[in-house]
C-alpha cells in the first residue's frame, strides 16, 4: 500500500513540476526570443505561449483599434517546422497568411477602422510516419507604435 | 379584342423590360447595401462559431499599457486626481481587491509614465509593486525593476519596456500556476481603469459623435465578448463571477449603441511593409446613453478601488 501511494505520489510531482518546467521554458522563450521579433513596436505586455505538437492549431481573439500601428509575432521553438500563422476578420475574410510569404514571423498592420481579428495559428505536420509527432512552445505576442 | 399594332407591342415590350430593369436594379442596390453594412453584434457570432476546433484559444484583451496608449493617443490630457491614489496600497487584502488594483496602478502607472510624469511613475511602479507582492506572484516586480525605472526615468521607450516585461512577469506567473481566474480579473481591472480615465476625460461640451475620446469608449463594445468570454473560462471562481456581473451590467448598457462594421474589407501594402486594412464603421450613442455608462463605469471602479 505504502508503495502504491509513494509510486502515486511521485508520478503526480512529475507531472506537476513537469508540466510547470515545460511552460516556465515557453514564458523565457517568449520573453527572450519572440519578444525580440517585436522590436521596434512596444510590447503589449500580454503573454500568450502553449505547447503544440504538430498538426496542432491555436486562435487567439483580440480587438485592433483604428489608427494604431501594430506588430503581431508568431513564434516556434527550433525543434518544430515553421509555424504557419493567419488573420481573419469577423466576417471570415482573410486578411493575411504567412504561408504567402515565406513564413515570415512578423505582420505589421493598421487599421482604418477598429475591429476584432482572429488570429489562427498551425504547427504544420511533417508527415514522416516513423518519427513520434514534436511538441514544442508557441508564443503569439502582439507590439504597437507608442504616439 | 383589342387589336394592337406592331409599334405598340415594341413600346409595350420596352416599357416591361425597363420596368423590370429598374426592380432589378433596386434589388442589386438593396443586396450590396445589406452586405456593406452589418450590425457588430451579428459579426461577434460570427466571428466565434467554430471555436472549439482549436486546441489552445486565447481571448485577449489590451493590457494596461495598451489601454492607457489608447486613451492618450485619443488626445486626452493628464488629471493626476484621476488616478487611485497610490495611498490606497495598504487597504488592499484580498485575492480579488489585489488582482484588480494589480491592474488599475499597472494602467495609472502605464498612464503616468505616456505623460513623463516621472515621480508618479516610481510611485505607481512602487504601488503595483504591493499588488504583485500580496498576490504572492513571485518576481514579478523586482527591486532591480524599480532602480532601472528610477535610472531612466526620462527615457519613455526603456520605461515602457520595464512596464510590458513587468506586466508579462505578472501573467505569465499566474498562467504557469494555474492561477487563469487571478490574471483573468487583473487584464479586468486595467481595463476597467482605462475605461474610467477615458469617460471621466471627455469634455462635457464634446461632439459624441466626433470626439476621438468618445469613439475610443465606444471601441471598447468590440471587447466585451471577449472579456466575458476570458471570464466564463474561469466562471467557477466566485470573485470572477462577481466581476462578471459588472461587466454584464456594462454590456447592457453598451447594447444600446448601435454600431455597425463594413463586412468588405480590403488590404494594401506601403513601402514600409505596413499593411492597411481598409473598412469603415459607424456608432451612434445619445448623451443620456453615455451619461449611464459613465456612471455605471464609476460605480464600478469606486467598488473596485475602495
Amino acid at each position: 500500500m505504502k508503495r502504491v501511494l509513494t509510486l502515486f505520489l511521485f508520478i503526480s510531482a512529475f507531472f506537476v513540476f513537469g508540466t510547470q518546467n515545460v511552460q516556465a521554458q515557453c514564458k523565457g522563450f517568449a520573453k527572450n526570443v519572440c519578444k525580440l521579433e517585436l522590436v521596434p513596436y512596444t510590447h503589449d505586455g500580454n503573454y500568450h505561449a502553449a505547447v503544440l505538437t504538430e498538426g496542432e492549431e491555436a486562435e487567439l481573439y483580440k480587438t485592433f483599434y483604428s489608427d494604431q500601428e501594430y506588430r503581431i509575432a508568431v513564434c516556434g521553438s527550433d525543434n518544430l517546422p515553421e509555424i504557419e500563422f493567419s488573420v481573419v476578420d469577423a466576417a471570415q475574410n482573410v486578411l493575411y497568411t504567412n504561408k504567402d510569404h515565406d513564413y515570415k514571423k512578423t505582420w505589421d498592420f493598421k487599421l482604418q477602422a477598429s475591429q476584432q481579428l482572429k488570429i489562427v495559428v498551425k504547427v504544420p505536420s511533417r508527415g514522416d510516419k516513423s518519427k513520434e509527432p514534436e511538441s514544442g512552445c508557441v508564443a503569439i505576442m502582439f507590439g504597437f507604435k507608442v504616439k | 379584342m383589342v387589336k394592337r399594332s406592331p409599334i405598340q407591342f415594341i413600346f409595350l415590350a420596352l416599357i416591361t423590360v425597363f420596368m423590370f430593369s429598374c426592380k432589378s436594379g433596386e434589388k442589386k442596390q438593396e443586396a450590396q447595401e445589406e452586405t456593406v453594412d452589418v450590425d457588430v453584434s451579428q459579426l461577434d457570432e460570427e466571428m466565434f462559431k467554430n471555436i472549439n476546433e482549436a486546441k489552445e484559444v486565447f481571448y485577449s484583451l489590451p493590457s494596461p499599457l495598451e489601454t492607457a496608449m489608447l486613451v492618450k493617443s485619443a488626445g486626452a490630457g493628464y488629471d493626476e486626481d484621476l488616478l487611485n491614489p497610490v495611498d490606497n496600497a495598504t487597504k488592499y487584502s484580498t485575492n480579488k481587491s489585489m488582482a484588480l488594483n494589480l491592474g488599475i496602478y499597472t494602467c495609472d502607472l502605464s498612464f503616468a509614465s505616456l505623460y513623463d510624469q516621472t515621480q508618479a511613475s516610481i510611485d505607481y511602479m512602487n504601488a503595483a509593486k504591493k499588488m504583485a507582492d500580496g498576490l504572492g506572484i513571485l518576481d514579478a516586480i523586482s527591486q532591480e525593476s524599480i532602480d532601472r525605472l528610477e535610472e531612466n526615468i526620462n527615457n519613455r521607450d526603456v520605461i515602457m519596456d520595464i512596464i510590458s516585461e513587468t506586466f508579462m512577469n505578472s501573467s505569465s506567473y499566474l498562467e504557469e500556476n494555474d492561477r487563469t481566474a487571478i490574471a483573468a480579473i487583473v487584464l479586468v481591472g486595467g481595463w476597467i481603469e482605462g475605461l474610467y480615465l477615458a469617460t471621466q476625460l471627455v469634455p462635457d461640451t464634446a461632439n459624441l459623435e466626433t470626439n476621438k475620446l468618445v469613439q475610443r469608449i465606444v471601441d471598447q463594445k468590440l471587447s466585451l465578448n471577449i472579456i466575458l468570454r476570458l471570464l466564463n473560462n474561469n466562471k467557477d471562481n466566485p470573485d470572477v463571477e462577481a466581476v462578471m456581473k459588472d461587466i454584464e451590467a456594462l454590456k447592457a448598457i453598451y447594447d444600446k449603441i448601435p454600431m455597425t462594421a463594413s463586412e468588405k474589407v480590403t488590404t494594401s501594402t506601403d513601402e514600409n511593409d505596413v499593411t492597411t486594412i481598409e473598412s469603415s464603421s459607424t456608432y451612434k450613442i445619445t448623451p443620456e446613453v453615455f451619461k449611464e455608462l459613465k456612471e455605471k463605469v464609476k460605480e464600478i471602479r469606486t467598488n473596485y478601488i475602495s
